[in-house]
């Protein structure tokens, strides 16, 4: 957008032509793939699993201007890059989805009565 | 011309209530798009039998997730509003970390998900770990 001239609110239709630049077209997309892969994680994991684990992209877009386009790091911005990865680290180590135990829990009793049973005739 | 940012133009109260107003927003959208995409079912196994058109279909025809994509969208413009008259160094960080508390909160207590002490360290590592990078 930077590239782009100014846009004005007099002239709205020069914003629906930066929508046709090459960068925001690629940015589109690659805004669309997230929503996708960010809807299909929520549909088997919890948002309480998901939310902090994309804490991790404002790692990655960290050291993209760290190593990409040589922008200085403070001490207080590589604390914070270490304290979201060991919140990650810490949440992808437990369960990804809460388990319903008013149905699993009975469905484990059935699973094992018979093999209870046997053990009792022994 | 550049125009400089006073440290809180529009008073204390104005500026939390901005931000709070991103955050609730947020959250709710947050919560109801999890919720719509858990009655959806796993999108793996929807894309495996009905093939990637039966997986957006399955998206597109659950009203709750336009619930959640309409609060997301609010959110969205309350951030674009505020951006108006506080600085993005203050209103970034601060909305999108006390996004993670307040989904932890809203997570266990409308979603019913299991927010262990596990969830909450990493909740709150997260959130002190954005707010370091981004302000």
């Amino acid at each position: 957008m930077a590239h782009l001239t100014g846009i004005s609110l007099a002239h709205p239709i020069t914003l629906v032509a930066a929508v046709f630049t090459p960068w925001i077209v690629l940015g589109i997309a690659l805004l669309i793939g997230f929503f996708a892969s960010y809807l299909t994680a929520l549909s088997w994991a919890d948002l309480t699993f998901v939310l902090p684990a994309t804490g991790l992209g404002n790692v990655v877009v960290a050291l993209l201007a760290r190593f990409w386009l040589h922008e200085p790091i403070s001490l207080a911005r590589w604390a914070g890059i270490v304290l979201i990865t060991v919140g990650v680290g810490f949440v992808t180590q437990g369960p990804s989805l809460t388990e319903n135990t008013a149905i699993e829990a009975p469905s484990r009793a059935e699973e094992m009565r018979p093999v209870l049973e046997k053990e009792q005739v022994r | 011309m550049t125009i400089p940012f006073p440290a809180v133009p529009s008073g204390l109260w104005a500026a939390a209530a901005m931000i709070a107003a991103i955050v609730l927003a947020s959250t709710a959208g947050e919560v109801l798009t999890a919720a719509a995409m858990k009655s959806v079912g796993d999108l793996d196994e929807i894309r495996a039998r009905d093939g990637l058109m039966g997986a957006i279909r399955a998206v597109l025809t659950c009203p709750l997730f336009f619930a959640g994509v309409g609060f997301l969208a609010l959110a969205f413009f309350s951030l674009l509003f505020s951006l108006n008259h506080l600085p993005v160094s203050l209103v970034a960080p601060a909305s999108s970390s006390l996004t993670l508390v307040t989904n932890a909160i809203a997570g266990k207590f409308f979603l019913k998900e299991n927010v262990d002490r596990r969830r909450w360290t990493a909740a709150i590592l997260v959130c002190i770990g954005v707010y370091l990078l981004a302000h």
